[in-house]
């Protein structure tokens, strides 16, 4: 009686404290939502900006947001996965490559305003791609890379060795066992590392902030080389700057919305093809 | 070589590093026969067949001493490549290890690996396999189901059709019935003694009736050493060695 009592306490306790932790993340979204809603509507989704900003829609912003994640997955998911192919497949096991294991996996801590001047020192200024589409996504792309290597290589360590050793004893090579066997298996969780640095790319600021993003760009942007107006820098810019701050504020909830549904729906995709290709493999 | 010596060990020593896993080792397997390798856990035995495809230079810093033939083809000589040697040589392993992929494509797998293309020819081998494992007629309506569905017993039945369709010539059973149940191993040992017409067989197990039952010649290995090697017959009814007789009649191991 006494043992269930406290059992009862205790799962009590956990309870509450998921209750607590889906309410932090409730508010957030409802706030998020009953404020950006009123300005939700097709035109502020399809129009460009005009009058200081505090009219018409963000559609180039959104766009602008889009290619530049996809520029950073572009760069980093090639990049990354070959490193963490070779990490966990041919480096011989070594105390160098432990440490360029660990070195990778501290380059996640890095504070993301360090990347920003980063990539303003190399990719701005000494490769000379200006503040643009391309030096935003480069940097974006450093900043994805840990976070894609590490899921990898955890994927791929978790790809039992039995089949690796099915398929080297009918006469496969190495690399064709990892193409055909290994890779295919390890899909799912390299797929769970792209969601993840999504995620983590489309909603940075500091990175972009000396890299590609503008406070106001004309129309859509021309080229990679062009400088883009993003989601996430397009909020602080209205909070902080511009002469009409209560029109902006509402636009600033409404991009916060939009910035939150798009990285649901990047989500959403990526774990509904990871649930498919479970499905399909038992 | 004579005529019925598919494959022969000479003096065969190997070591995991320091430790010497087999010492001094020299066996045949004959053509179209069964020969299996029994012995107590950690005896060498699986170490051994593990030799005859080049499986053990997978795990890093072993040596091998020795010479090992397939046919006149010394195995290890730098001119082989271990990838032709494998195919040549299959290996069924001692958990069913299917492919995650559907059961058309474990078998066209080791097809596909090797370079062939030609579909009507993959689908007639697929089927071939299938037939020749006495597994066609559960899975020939789901060919496109995960392999991962089928139980232990038609999973390693798959496992052995994926080595006969790349034409293997040999083939290795690492303890094949360790993880399945007494029907599914009786369909196993069935299909063990028709496939002998057309290959060789090596099985290593821990179950000397299953020896006794399927093998033509056994090899009884202790602590890194061949005991004693000979006709089944000959070893489970007059062991020439003391320790082959206190082995089979279960004094230990």
């Amino acid at each position: 009686m006494k043992k269930e009592f406290s059992q009862n306490i205790g799962f009590f306790g956990l309870f509450f404290c998921m209750v607590i932790t889906l309410l932090a993340l409730g508010s957030i979204i409802y706030f998020i939502a009953a404020r950006g809603f009123g300005v939700l509507n097709w035109d502020f989704l399809t129009k460009v900006p005009y009058s200081a900003m505090t009219k018409g829609g963000i559609a180039p912003v959104i766009t602008g947001t889009f290619y530049i994640t996809l520029g950073a997955i572009i760069f980093a998911l090639p990049l990354g996965l070959a490193c963490a192919i070779y990490l966990c497949e041919y480096s011989p096991k070594s105390i160098v490559v432990n440490i360029i294991r660990i070195s990778i996996n501290n380059l996640a801590g890095v504070p993301s305003v360090v990347f920003g001047l980063f990539g303003l020192a190399v990719f701005v200024k000494f490769l000379g791609f200006g503040v643009s589409i391309l030096s935003g996504s480069l940097t974006l792309g450093i900043l994805a890379l840990p976070i894609i290597i590490s899921s990898a290589q955890e994927a791929l360590l978790a790809v039992p060795h039995s089949i690796r050793e099915a398929s080297l004893s009918l006469g496969a090579t190495k690399w064709g066992t990892i193409k055909n066997v290994v890779l295919p298996s390890a899909l799912p969780g390299i797929l769970t590392g792209v969601i993840l640095s999504i995620g983590r790319v489309a909603g940075e600021t500091a990175p972009i902030l000396f890299t590609a993003a503008a406070f106001y760009t004309r129309g859509y942007p021309k080229s990679v080389f062009s400088e883009v107006m993003v989601l996430p820098y397009h909020i602080y810019a209205l909070m902080t700057e511009g002469a009409h701050p209560d029109e902006q504020r509402a636009i600033a909830y409404g991009c916060s919305l939009v910035l939150l549904l798009l990285v649901l729906f990047i989500s959403g995709v990526a774990i509904f093809l990871r649930q498919r290709k479970r499905g399909l493999y038992g | 070589m004579d005529n019925n010596v598919k494959m022969q060990a000479k003096n065969v020593d190997f070591f995991y590093g320091k430790n010497q896993a087999l010492n001094n080792v020299s066996l045949d397997i004959y053509a179209n026969k069964v020969t299996a390798m029994i012995g107590p856990s950690g005896c060498g035995k699986s170490t051994f067949i593990r030799l005859f495809n080049r499986m053990n230079e997978l795990v890093p810093h072993t040596i091998l001493h020795g010479k090992i033939f397939l046919d006149d083809l010394e195995i290890n000589s730098p001119l082989v490549d271990a990838v032709d040697i494998r195919r040549r040589v299959g290996m069924v392993f001692q958990k069913p290890n299917p492919f995650p992929k559907s059961i058309f494509e474990n078998i066209s797998y080791g097809l596909k690996v090797n370079g062939i293309k030609d579909k009507a020819f993959i689908e007639q081998k697929v089927e071939d396999s299938l037939k020749k494992a006495v597994i066609w007629d559960e899975v020939k309506c789901r060919l496109n189901d995960s392999a991962l569905k089928l139980s232990g017993g038609q999973q390693q039945r798959l496992c052995i059709a994926r080595c006969l369709a790349v034409e293997t010539e040999v083939i290795l059973f690492d303890e094949p019935c360790a993880s399945l149940d007494p029907i599914s191993t009786a369909k196993i040992e069935e299909l063990i003694l028709e496939l002998k017409k057309d290959y060789s067989i090596v099985i290593v197990t821990h179950n000397m009736q299953q020896a006794a039952r399927v093998s033509d010649y056994t090899g009884f290995f202790l602590l890194g050493e061949l005991v004693e090697f000979g006709k089944t017959q000959d070893i489970f009814t007059s062991p020439k060695e003391k320790r082959t007789e206190d082995y089979i009649t279960g004094r230990y191991g």
